[in-house]
């Protein structure tokens, strides 16, 4: 069982770390050098696809998603799915009023 | 004691319990996520305007220093599978360090607000209007409960890292290091939506 989990579990080398580290600092600057740009609602757009894109680094890499078991990854894309199903149909009902 | 303990232990199981309890603190946020939209489409021009007086700077700053406190706490678990003990508690306390500051910075940035007298019930933020009721309300009460939960990360972490010390997590036995470091990540996460919610769309 041992054996298993540790093939599994692969061991991430810190380099991997630093380099994801730089990645989001540069999207955190990107993200704030953009939205100094008045873009109007691209703005938010803009200032939330790229959270999106840290979150996805966050979750693969420091979250180990990427190794771990599927169910996991699965389990999280229902939670989000539901989350942005609820945002949805809250703000259709406000837009629509 | 001469027998030998075999202690029962499912790694797997452990993980995924602390993923369920990530997901509520996921639909925790979310709704208050919910709640700043619909108040924002509300109030358009006064969120506009009070999220201006929002140091950027600051928030630039608190950010950095929470994504490298992921990535410390990140390779603390590549150290302990490597079996270098003293270099992760080196990690765990870099982390912890991180948290303090994050915490500090927040401090001041709130004194500020308080210098001002805009804090949730102030007569004179009542006075500006509904909308920066609202936006300030939401802006309190959001970071405080993302501050409340580094506070109560930073106690886990530190939990781990006498736990280390003590032999209690080694290479073998990680999944608490693990599941703290899940926890922490997710604070992380929270903030890397917070930020631009409030600091960045003026």
């Amino acid at each position: 069982m041992k054996t298993i989990e540790n093939e599994k579990n692969h061991i991430i080398p810190y380099k991997t770390f630093l380099f994801v580290l730089a990645g989001l600092i540069v999207l955190t600057l990107t993200s704030v050098t953009l939205t100094r740009i008045s873009l109007g609602t691209l703005t938010v757009t803009i200032a939330l696809i790229i959270a999106a894109i840290k979150s996805t680094f966050v979750l693969r890499i420091f979250m180990h998603l990427k190794f771990e078991n599927k169910m996991f990854s699965i389990a999280l894309i229902g939670v989000v799915l539901l989350l942005c199903a609820v945002i949805t149909i809250t703000l259709l009902d406000y837009l629509n009023r | 004691m001469s027998t030998i303990l075999v202690k029962h232990r499912d790694d797997l199981t452990s993980k995924t319990g602390m993923w369920f309890f990530l997901f509520t603190e996921l639909l925790l946020f979310g709704g208050l996520f919910i709640v700043y939209s619909v108040y924002r489409y509300r109030n358009a021009t006064a969120f506009h305007l009070a999220a201006q007086e929002l140091s950027v700077f600051i928030g630039t700053i608190n950010t950095i220093i929470l994504l490298i406190s992921s990535t410390t706490i990140a390779m603390s678990i590549t150290a302990i599978r490597k079996q270098n003990k003293k270099f992760a508690i080196l990690l765990l306390g870099l982390t912890i360090i991180l948290g303090l500051a994050f915490l500090v910075n927040k401090y001041f940035e709130w004194g500020e607000h308080f210098k001002e007298h805009i804090y949730p019930g102030s007569s004179i933020l009542a006075l500006r209007g509904h909308g920066d009721v609202l936006f300030y309300g939401l802006y309190f009460f959001m970071t405080g409960l993302h501050a409340l939960h580094i506070i109560i990360g930073l106690i886990f972490i530190l939990v781990i890292a006498v736990s280390i010390l003590r032999n209690k997590i080694n290479s073998d036995n990680y999944v608490l290091l693990e599941n703290s470091g899940l926890y922490w990540h997710l604070v992380d996460l929270i903030w890397i939506f917070l930020f631009p919610l409030f600091y960045l769309i003026t």
